[in-house]
């Protein structure tokens, strides 16, 4: 149960500066928190409030829309099994109950030693490959149930080291260098570009 | 409105309702219009005060704009020509129905046992629209049964239907965004975050605007069911906004306040303190009878009216000019004129005043060109915040400033020690000292912004003399936004302000009741009953209380007023205490300045009496009765005409409508006043307070430099104290948290101690021990403690000679 | 946190051999990267445009017809004028790939950043504005990491940001992520996610994002595979792009055929030109329904489109044709069922998935997603009632009134009822799940019918609340899922 460290606090204030409002990082931030602590605990989610300049209900409000945000400790591996119409026609449904079989916890449900949880889905974007899951993200494409298994004991092995733990999501971040940055501001200050107002004023007189 | 400022005549745009041709306003929206026009179109999100949301869709309906009729939600469609509007169409009927099933399938149906139930739209609209039988058969939503989500409010989730209502008043309205959607989808709830309560001054309008039974208030919850309910439309007399309530009893016992939309005031909305203090009226510890002393040591004794009448009017006769009167603003209008008429012109009193040190001069006040809140809250106007943070003393007017600034274009300058509630909402904050807020304003008016003022942004000058010069409409709230700090810096800020904006207009913050009722009418030392000013004014309560400590006063006529608790100098108070000979309160409790009294005489309260009560605009609204005074208490004019007749006087007044003649004859502000009208105008007349007086320089006024103790103190108030109403309304009374002294984040790191540690402060008088705390609010060199809190009383750091407080804060 | 190794491009793209517009780098290893990028032409196009006035620009892609790939399949170009002459205003991406059965925005993120950001720019330009915001969808970690890299390197090598390509020309391009809500793939919600709020849709009007959108400011929010035509379109021009195509329909455009075919794959097809049978049948694409099995029902245009049957196989890839013919083709999401499924199943999982993803603002679709949901589920357990299937469809009328549309049954002598469908609701999600039911219904009532015969209790009806649940489909909740 914590705010976000130092370094990612840093961060944080990198993103909001990317934002004309400061409330439009609040999905990027509640990633940070995520990633951080495998979960959005309440006091992250207290800190992004402070961050963003608003309640602490409102940045609940938010997070608690999205799926994607778990406000209690999940499995290391966070494996979403697609039951949509296309992976449902392949087998996605059997899968799922494979994996709550072997696994021994039902959809929603985390395995004893927190190593897994399983979710029940919706679509994924990987239909041509159903049925398909993902591991915290990673996508598994025309899983069988041999292949599950192999990847639940490839997981467990160690051997899965291209999946980090649940919570981070693209190894790159964007990184704007402050000499590179066009200007990002709030939209009260925002005009209309030189540039543009320049070119449209050229652009006058051969219309006319 | 006036006469010299003719609105032009709404330019009407035509549209077809129901094959009606019809008239709806320039960007009304339909679902008004059509109101307007007699066809109703049911609601639930839907709120006159908020932005529109369109998501319940219960009131759809057909219409065309040229391109074939499709369903449209009336409530988010501004009316455009030739519109074709069909409420009836089985469409809009079809989807109405369709609605109305689709609230229904979730809620739990629990309308015998729901509070709502008997005034719930969605018991009305389900006997309207909708099926009559439900289809669904499945099981049910299931949430916990209602949850507090704050001291004062519970919130059923299973009976909400998830309007918005509530989350956007506490977001738009209040700005306390606490409560919240929370989940998605049918999952969706109401709630706060996990030990976040909705600890809003407003929250109670979440229960008054909730269209059904999910938001239930503490106080009244299963005390009555709507139907066994009486009401009567009043005004509000806990603060001088005088916001417009209706007020609801059953069996002679007042059970809950609402908030009336009166467009000139209130808009509907409440503080907490306004809803709920109506408990104040009903408790057990409400005076009786008359009380009495025996002797000096005796207990106070019940003792027939007359036999007090009698005494109370020997006590004044005895030596009118020995006579001090604290208090009156409790008072409605008639109770404040014959008590002004018994002194000044039967006695012949004249140390008398409504204030407690915590107002402004009386003079200055009327001879301010005087703004309305409309005028004030004007799209496009300039605020001067020149007072106490209206959040906390006049928080109905808070929400109107907030809206102003946050949807009319309004810029508000806030000219305080410390930040205030509109800080967010400022378009420049300006910190100056206490003391300097003159040479702040004298800096604005003459575009010095270079100036160099301690603890004075030169951006924020800049951006205030622009706005100051810039033409818009000016209007200066004016009130005292620190007790430890002479009231003149305030008017000198004023005095300086006029020079760049000739045209500005002044709206007291005064903040006690009847305040301004009482300064018209004149319990107040520097008026007399007729409104006009007096040559030589008569002792102000410091005054007062200084000559009683000398001993020069010898009786003290408390009208309302419990100076121990409420003037911000207690130690003078009980100077002035310990030695007048006699003290006579006209109270509804025994207060600790009550129950210092050798007469007490039992007053009627807010809703047991008829009569009328002036607000800070100058606008007279009624004060309707709906119970009965317990048992002799009586109403404060017919106290003053007992007194009179005792003393051989005759008032001239023995109905409220003799008295009524008699005021309108006698005092020219309510010369004009249609006292059988005041009842059903829906905003209540403005007086006529209009003066031709010159405003008294307060220019000169220089505030001592800083005596090198380090600090200058702030004291301000806050919404829940100690206060007799907050105290004697049961659910408010545990709401007011400890008083500190807070200090501003640098000079609380500067002195090294852990907040809520016990520092030790020196000031002129000598030295105490209190708790300290940082606030962010509070600027580097100044020291603010609120007023009339537990747990430390700052009262002990001033002194009436004093213009302004230093001290020095030293780790204990 | 960098890592250098290629991680191998997600499977499904398969190239059918036809006319490339936005996957032709898609058979590089490296075709995400700057330099593969450089070498393939890309930026040129950028250069191209800032030597060109941005009316010119703009008028280029109005010409080309170049319509929407998000669903709604309207021109950009016009769209783009819609934007009133007021600053600041906004280029925002959808990215938010997630209606049933779609795959191909994540494709074109994962495997061609690049090329959507040139797009990006050059709309920026055209339209005048600097800032972009690139909604991901929150899933799709790898195609944020590769657009987050893409934006590194476009900064760093001056295409992106201050004096793009030494010019004048200022624009900043913002990856954004989401965090998990279909809604938010439209376009109003996706505004309110941008903001950082709850993916609730506003009401259109007023808020119509060219004229209210982003802060209440002009916002064109387009959606990736869009974009990734501009480059193109500038480089070759109207004229080539027209080539491509129907008259109506012109250019490409990504389809993802899923389900019971051979071979499921992304497929970059002429619209207007490719019919539903080339695609289920044809040699370069779906080679045929699996196992030799006879086609059953197919959705055209993503979970939200009503199905065609085999008599709408010869429609080609063409939005008015389908639409004439009852559905859409939406966001080129195909999903083939064959005669071994089950259409309440098929129909129960489309519907399960509306009232799991409703956003909860409008009554219809919060409460009747929902109960449509619990009726479906009832039927498909066991536990029909002989009225369920009237409820169903009248349900559906509440959320959306009149006649649905839906395909032409010849053999029972039904006629198509044209797209789009009525809505009492701000957005088109509720009004998607009566899709599936109104298909599946009219189509295959024999089936409903039989499994409500199959409940034993409808000999004499109950009217006690059944409560049912089922292992396989009960819905997810997060808070109780806690082990």
């Amino acid at each position: 149960m914590s705010r976000l460290n130092a370094a990612n606090e840093t961060l944080a204030r990198e993103i909001i500066a990317r934002y004309p409002r400061p409330k439009s990082a609040l999905i990027p931030l509640l990633h940070l928190a995520q990633e951080q602590e495998g979960f959005v605990a309440d006091d992250a989610m207290e800190h992004l409030a402070e961050l963003v300049g608003v309640t602490p209900a409102e940045v609940l409000g938010t997070c608690s829309f999205y799926e994607m945000f778990v406000r209690h400790p999940v499995g290391k591996y966070k494996i979403n099994i697609c039951t949509n119409l296309s992976c449902q026609l392949l087998g996605g449904e059997e899968l799922l109950h494979h994996a709550e079989t072997s696994l021994g916890i039902r959809a929603g449900g985390t395995t004893d030693d927190g190593l897994f949880t399983i979710e029940d889905v919706e679509c994924i974007a990987a239909c041509t490959e159903a049925p398909c899951l993902s591991v915290n993200y990673r996508y598994e494409n025309r899983v069988t149930l041999e292949h599950f298994d192999t990847l639940v004991d490839d997981l467990r092995s160690g051997k899965r080291s291209d999946i980090p733990d649940h919570g981070t999501l693209g190894l790159v971040r964007q990184r704007i260098p402050a000499d590179r940055l066009g200007g990002i501001a709030p939209p009260e200050q925002t005009t209309k570009p030189d540039w543009f107002a320049s070119r449209e004023a050229d652009a006058a007189p051969e219309r006319a | 409105m006036t006469a010299t400022d003719p609105t032009p005549a709404v330019t009407g745009v035509p549209f077809v309702l129901n094959g009606t041709p019809c008239q709806a306003n320039e960007g009304e929206l339909l679902v008004d219009a059509a109101e307007r026009n007699g066809v109703h179109i049911p609601i639930f999100c839907y709120h006159p005060r908020m932005t529109p949301v369109g998501m319940c869709r219960m009131c759809l309906v057909e219409v065309d704009t040229g391109r074939g009729p499709s369903l449209q939600p009336s409530c988010m469609l501004p009316v455009t020509p030739d519109m074709k509007v069909n409420t009836d169409a089985e469409s809009a009927k079809a989807a109405q129905d369709g609605v109305l099933e689709l609230l229904l399938i979730n809620h739990p149906l629990d309308c015998p046992v729901c509070d709502k139930g008997g005034e719930c739209p969605l018991q009305d609209n389900a006997y309207a629209y909708g099926p009559g039988e439900s289809r669904f058969v499945e099981e049910k939503r299931h949430y916990e049964k209602p949850i507090p989500i704050s001291d004062l409010v519970f919130l059923d989730r299973e009976r909400c239907i998830l309007c918005d209502r509530c989350t956007r008043f506490s977001k738009e309205v209040a700005g306390d965004p606490l409560i919240h959607f929370i989940g998605r989808g049918a999952d969706t709830q109401v709630n706060t975050f996990p030990d976040h309560p909705f600890s809003s001054y407003f929250s109670g309008n979440t229960v008054q605007i909730c269209p059904v039974g999910a938001l239930t208030a503490e106080p009244y919850r299963f005390k009555a069911r709507p139907w066994d309910l009486a009401e009567n439309e009043s005004t509000s007399t806990v603060d001088a906004t005088g916001a417009r309530v209706v007020l609801q009893s059953s069996r002679d016992h007042l059970l809950r306040v609402l908030g009336v939309d009166s467009d000139a005031v209130n808009w509907s909305w409440l503080s907490d303190k306004e809803r709920f203090a109506y408990e104040a009226t009903n408790s057990e510890a409400r005076l009786g009878v008359p009380l009495m002393r025996a002797g000096a040591d005796a207990d106070l004794a019940p003792v027939r009216w007359a036999e007090a009448a009698r005494k109370v009017a020997a006590a004044i006769e005895a030596d009118p000019g020995r006579v001090g009167v604290l208090g009156g603003a409790r008072l409605p209008v008639e109770g404040q004129y014959a008590w002004s008429k018994l002194l000044r012109s039967v006695a012949g009193v004249t140390n008398i005043d409504a204030q407690l040190s915590d107002g402004l001069p009386d003079q200055a006040i009327l001879a301010l060109p005087r703004a309305t809140i409309a005028e004030t809250v004007v799209p496009g106007g300039v605020i001067v915040l020149l007072g106490a943070d209206p959040k906390e003393e006049l928080p109905t007017l808070f929400l109107r400033l907030r809206h102003a600034a946050e949807f009319d274009g309004a810029s508000i300058i806030e000219i305080t020690p410390t930040a205030t509630s509109l800080l967010p909402h400022a378009a420049a904050s300006l910190r100056p000292l206490p003391g300097n807020a003159g040479v702040v304003a004298d800096a604005i008016a003459v575009g010095d912004v270079n100036r160099s003022i301690p603890g004075v942004n030169t951006a924020a000058l800049a951006k205030a003399a622009e706005l100051i010069g810039s033409g818009r409409p000016v209007t200066v709230v004016l009130g005292r936004a620190n007790l430890a700090e002479d009231p003149s810096f305030a008017l000198a800020a004023v005095e300086h302000l006029r020079k760049a904006a000739p045209h500005l207009k002044v709206l007291p913050a005064l903040r006690r009741g009847n305040v301004m009722g009482a300064i018209e009418l004149g319990l107040t030392p520097g008026i007399d009953t007729r409104g006009d000013a007096l040559v030589e004014p008569g002792l102000d309560a410091d005054g007062i209380l200084a000559a009683a400590a000398r001993g020069s006063i010898t009786t003290l006529v408390l009208l309302g007023a419990d100076p121990l608790v409420d003037h911000p100098n207690r130690a003078l108070v009980e100077a002035a205490f310990d030695k007048v000979d006699t003290i006579i309160a006209v109270d509804l409790f025994l207060t600790d300045s009550s129950s210092r009294a050798s007469i007490v005489l039992p007053a009627a309260g807010f809703g047991e009496v008829d009569g009328s009560f002036v607000n800070i605009e100058g606008r007279l609204s009624p004060l309707q009765a709906k119970v009965t005074p317990p048992g002799q208490a009586r109403a404060d004019w017919m106290i003053a005409t007992e007194v009179a007749s005792a003393m051989g006087a005759d008032l001239g007044f023995d109905t409220l409508g003799d008295l009524r003649t008699d005021l309108s004859a006698s005092v020219r502000s309510f010369a004009k006043v249609e006292w059988e009208d005041l009842v059903a105008a829906n905003d209540g007349p403005l007086l006529d307070i209009a003066r031709d007086w010159t405003v008294p320089s307060s220019a000169t006024v220089v505030a001592p430099a800083a005596d090198g103790y380090g600090l200058r103190l702030v004291i301000d108030r806050k919404l829940w104290d100690l206060g007799t109403t907050v105290q004697q309304s049961a659910s408010l009374a545990h709401l007011p948290s400890a008083a500190r002294l807070e200090l501003s984040p640098s000079d609380f790191d500067a002195l090294g101690v852990a907040a809520g540690s016990d520092v030790t402060i020196e000031f002129a008088g000598g030295k105490v021990v209190a708790p300290v705390g940082v606030s962010a609010a509070v600027p580097k060199g100044t020291a603010r403690v609120p007023f009339r809190l537990p747990g430390f009383d700052p009262g002990m750091l001033t002194s009436t000679d004093r213009l302004v407080t230093d001290l020095r804060v030293t780790k204990s | 946190m960098a890592t250098n190794a290629y991680i191998p491009h997600a499977a499904g793209y398969v190239d059918n051999e036809g006319p490339k517009v936005v996957s032709s780098r898609f058979p590089y290893e490296d075709s995400f990267t700057l330099e593969r990028y450089l070498a393939t032409d890309g930026y040129g196009a950028l250069k191209k445009a800032l030597a060109m006035t941005p009316a010119e620009v703009a008028g280029e892609v109005k010409d080309a017809v170049l319509l929407g790939r998000g669903g709604a399949g309207f021109p950009a170009g016009v769209k783009w004028g819609f934007m009133p002459p007021i600053w600041p205003r906004y280029l925002v991406v959808n990215g938010d790939e997630s209606e049933p059965g779609t795959y191909k925005d994540r494709l074109l993120m994962e495997r061609d950043p690049h090329q959507l950001i040139e797009g990006c720019l050059i709309t920026c330009y055209a339209l005048g504005l600097n800032q972009c915001f690139l909604y991901v969808r929150g899933e799709m970690a790898l195609a944020q990491e590769r657009i987050a890299r893409a934006l590194n390197d476009a900064y760093a090598a001056g295409y992106v940001g201050k004096n793009i390509m030494g010019s004048d020309v200022s624009v900043d391009v913002v990856l954004h992520w989401g965090a998990g809500a279909y809604i938010v793939g439209e376009e109003t919600a996706l505004i309110e996610s941008l903001e950082g709020n709850r993916g609730m849709p506003r009401l259109k009007p007023p808020f119509f994002p060219a004229a209210k959108g982003l802060y209440l400011k002009p916002t064109i929010v387009n959606n990736v595979e869009t974009l990734a035509n501009v480059p193109w379109i500038i480089n070759n021009g109207p004229i080539e792009y027209k080539k491509m195509g129907s008259e109506a329909s012109p250019g490409t455009r990504m389809v993802a055929v899923s389900g019971h075919v051979n071979r499921p794959g992304v497929y970059e097809v002429e619209q207007g030109v490719t019919t539903f049978r080339d695609l289920f049948y044809g040699e370069n694409f779906g080679q045929g329904i699996k196992d030799g099995n006879e086609l059953k029902a197919f959705v055209p245009g993503g979970g939200s489109a009503p199905w065609f049957f085999p008599e709408q196989l010869d429609v080609p890839l063409e939005a008015r044709v389908a639409g004439a013919e009852g559905s859409m083709l939406g966001s080129g999401a195909i999903i083939v069922m064959d005669h071994t499924s089950c259409a309440v199943k098929s129909s129960l999982r489309l519907v399960r998935f509306y009232a799991r993803e409703s956003c909860g603002k409008c009554t219809p679709c919060r409460e009747g997603t929902n109960w449509e949901e619990k009726v479906l589920q009832r039927i498909f357990d066991g536990h029909g009632r002989p009225d369920d299937l009237e409820l169903l469809l009248s349900i559906g009328e509440n959320i959306s009134p009149g006649p649905y549309p839906v395909a032409a049954h010849p053999e029972a002598g039904l006629t198509a009822v044209p797209f789009p469908p009525k809505q009492t609701t701000i957005c088109p999600l509720g009004p998607s799940s009566v899709a599936p039911i109104t298909s599946a219904i009219r189509r295959f009532r024999d089936e409903f019918e039989a499994k409500i015969a199959a409940n034993p209790a409808n000999a004499a009806v109950s009217a006690e609340p059944v409560h049912t649940e089922s292992v396989d489909t009960e819905p997810v909740h997060a808070e109780s899922g806690a082990h």
